[in-house]
């Protein structure tokens, strides 16, 4: 079984982070020939950042749009990033510092994150205009999120799993000397579950988070009279003239 | 043209309930072969166009950076389901911009992804079908590009942008819209939207100065094809002859003569109005601003200023320093870009609004007003989409919003706002935007007004109000036609310039 999760994590670490960095430099290379920002928006790249820090950190349109989505959604997201720091702890000998103060937060973080994603799933199946827009993917997304959380939280609070095994088990894999997985199921469904949630990453709606970054809408610069901006493939139709 | 009956008002703006495929069958004219051959397109729908639409769709992908993270950031969260004009006024759940998109999104899922590859139903991916094709067409031609859904996602997913690119691949297909396909022909050809030819144009103009002549007693001129001028000004062709947009083109041409401004009008470009941009066609929208440009350098003008249009300004504003140079800040290596901008005075914004003219001339005090001359207008002030989301005025963001008002404030009296859910950049769009503007597609004009016309009801209750402006010329046709439908006056909407209009002092100061 230890190999066998040996393997699998190699191999979902490798696709989720090939896939991510062919989209991202997907992203990157499509040029945006003209300049479409949202207005009224920022005039220069500094008010660029604080607009994407605010949408980034505080969801800021989806705040004007719906607070019900914004809170349930804000308090997953939240959650998650606690939950996700939190686990850094299996994977750095000595444990950070700030890694071990965040330690009991991350581990009740599990819970809200739960509470979250229960909510906006009581959304997608109760809601007429979000049930109508939702794929059976979107199902299973949070499914699979609430069932990782799940799994999570019973570890830490019911059937204990050996945490230490588990530690050197990670940092086996990352320095190549492979040692042996306690044998829990809740911890293979876990870890299951996380491979898979890796594995999907780069070819599903979870690209909303590198998406963000690269979204026209928000990350340009309202100057259009000031400077020309003008792409490559439309730059080569003036020598036509 | 049958009778359409407006929609009942929302008590409490509530969130309407799904009436699932309730705008099917409205469906805006399909272009016949000669409008479509006129623009390069194929005639009619071609024999391999199922293959012919992929290939066009991973075109546009490869060029358009916007759709394609448009395309793959979507987690259909539901914050723009209930943002949209049509939506409410339709209760038709694919105009939910979400739905609209996932028209797409379902085949660029099945084509260009591999979980739609390999288990399409999962993933609500779709083959591209005749049904879908001709659902792309129905609802992609019931969305006014008005960008109100962008503003509420979390990634600032405009459906704009992939309304356009549906509307590109059906045209490169043969499955264009009559309505803006015949316009572009005709803006190629003639030199404007409506077909107006320039010995028209010209009786037109010597008309408004006798008109204007014998309403104040001022030679007030309309100069057009004048080399030197100052002023080129690009307007909306339905100024020069539309009702009410005829008496803001009186107002330019007063505060002109008022600021003692040499300007002209161009017969080459008589037209600001740029439907390339709405059908998403980058050759057709740059050919049709390259007008501009050439009407620039013949002329030697030094300032460009544009008219009161929404999507004009959108263009003139976001894309004409990138289509043609009419901007500042190129490259000094970009010759195309600086025989324009050179001759241009910098000193000003490059291209200008009128109405960045006008409030600029009032801050220097150069104009002067009797504001009780519109007394008897109680004024809102209706937000155009493109102004509003696609543009900027001033030197501040959110210039677009402060600048008509303080006009407004500076020639009238009586000013009040409509409700803050529906205006600056969360207003609605009029229901005519984005090649709409058609009868054919009267049933989705006059429903998709619902919003605009609950909140107007609220501030003619309040307040009064007897008077709408709006800066855009497809605002002004489109609520001129369907407001009398929800039993308003239509001699209610009326341009900014036509309050400047009303109130400017044209004699000695």
């Amino acid at each position: 079984m230890s190999t066998f999760f040996a393997l699998l994590f190699y191999l979902a670490f490798a696709l989720f982070a090939l896939g991510l960095g062919y989209k991202i430099y997907d992203f990157a290379r499509t040029p945006a020939p003209l300049k479409i920002p949202t207005t009224p928006a920022p005039v220069n790249a500094g008010g660029v950042v604080l607009r994407m820090a605010r949408e980034v950190v505080l969801f800021e349109s989806l705040f004007k749009s719906n607070l019900w989505i914004w809170g349930l959604g804000w308090l997953f997201h939240a959650s998650l990033a606690l939950v996700l720091l939190r686990h850094l702890r299996y994977f750095t000998e000595p444990v950070w510092i700030w890694v071990a103060f965040i330690q009991p937060f991350g581990m009740y973080a599990g819970i809200t994150m739960l509470l979250g994603v229960a909510g906006l799933w009581a959304r997608r199946l109760f809601v007429e205009r979000i049930r109508y827009i939702s794929t059976p993917s979107d199902h299973l997304m949070l499914v699979l999120l609430m069932a990782i959380a799940l799994s999570g939280l019973t570890m830490t609070f019911a059937v204990h799993t050996d945490v230490i095994a588990v530690k050197g088990f990670f940092l086996g894999l990352m320095n190549f000397n492979w040692q042996a997985l306690p044998s829990s199921v809740v911890l293979y469904a876990h870890l299951l579950m996380v491979a898979l949630l890796l594995l999907i990453f780069p070819v599903s709606k979870l690209l909303h988070a590198p998406g963000v970054f690269f979204s026209p809408s928000r990350n340009q610069a309202d100057n259009p009279r000031e400077k020309r901006h003008i792409a490559a493939w439309a730059k080569h139709m003036e020598s036509e003239n | 043209m049958a009778d359409i009956a407006a929609p009942a008002y929302r008590v409490i703006p509530i969130i309407p309930a799904l009436k699932p495929g309730a705008m099917e069958g409205v469906k805006s004219f399909v272009a016949n072969d000669k409008i479509q051959e006129a623009l390069g397109f194929p005639g009619h729908l071609v024999e391999d166009w199922h293959d012919r639409a992929i290939a066009k769709m991973g075109e546009l992908l490869g060029k358009y950076r916007s759709l394609k993270v448009y395309m793959d950031a979507c987690v259909h969260c539901g914050a723009c389901s209930d943002k949209c004009h049509y939506f409410i006024g339709t209760q038709d759940p694919k105009n939910m911009p979400v739905a609209r998109q996932d028209l797409m999104r379902s085949v660029y899922r099945r084509y260009f992804t591999l979980p739609g590859k390999l288990f399409p139903k999962l993933v609500g991916a779709r083959d591209l079908t005749r049904e879908v094709l001709d659902e792309w067409y129905t609802y992609f031609y019931q969305c006014s590009e008005c960008r109100r859904c962008s503003v509420f996602c979390p990634y600032g997913i405009d459906t704009a942008e992939v309304t356009m690119a549906a509307r590109e691949i059906l045209a490169s297909v043969g499955y264009g819209q009559k309505y803006s396909n015949e316009i572009i022909g005709k803006v190629h050809k003639i030199g404007n939207n409506l077909g107006l030819p320039g010995p028209a144009l010209l009786d037109t103009l010597q008309g408004l100065e006798e008109d204007v002549k014998e309403d104040t007693g001022i030679d007030v001129r309309f100069p057009i094809d004048v080399k030197g001028a100052e002023v080129l000004l690009i307007t909306p062709s339905a100024d020069f002859f539309a009702e009410p947009h005829i008496d803001s083109l009186i107002g330019y041409a007063k505060v002109f003569h008022a600021t003692g401004t040499s300007w002209t009008l161009s017969s080459m470009a008589s037209e600001a109005g740029n439907f390339g941009m709405f059908v998403g066609n980058y050759e057709h929208l740059r050919k049709i601003a390259m007008r501009i440009r050439e009407a620039a350098l013949e002329l030697g003008v030094k300032r460009i200023v544009i008219g009161e249009c929404g999507h004009a300004w959108r263009v003139a504003y976001s894309f004409l320093n990138t289509l043609t140079g009419a901007g500042d800040g190129a490259d000094a290596n970009d010759q195309f870009a600086m025989l324009l901008q050179k001759q241009l005075d910098q000193r000003y914004k490059q291209p200008m609004h009128i109405c960045e003219f006008t409030w600029d001339m009032i801050g220097k005090g150069a104009l002067s007003f009797d504001k009780e001359a519109n007394d008897k207008h109680i004024i809102t002030f209706h937000d155009s989409c493109n102004v509003a989301r696609g543009s900027r005025m001033g030197d501040f963001a959110g210039g677009q919003f402060e600048i008509p008002r303080n006009i407004i404030k500076a020639v009238a009296n009586n000013y009040v706002e409509m409700s803050p859910e529906t205006t600056r950049e969360r207003t609605f769009c009029c229901g005519g935007g984005g090649g709409l503007l058609t009868d054919d597609l009267i049933e989705l004009r006059v429903k998709g007004a619902l919003p605009r016309m609950e909140v107007l009801q609220q501030v003619v209750d309040e307040h009064g109000v007897n008077f709408m402006a709006t800066i855009c010329a497809i605002c002004k046709a489109q609520f001129t036609k369907i407001m009398p439908i929800y039993g308003f006056d239509r001699r209610m909407v009326g341009g900014v310039h036509q309050l400047v209009s009303n109130a400017i002092r044209l004699g000695a100061k």
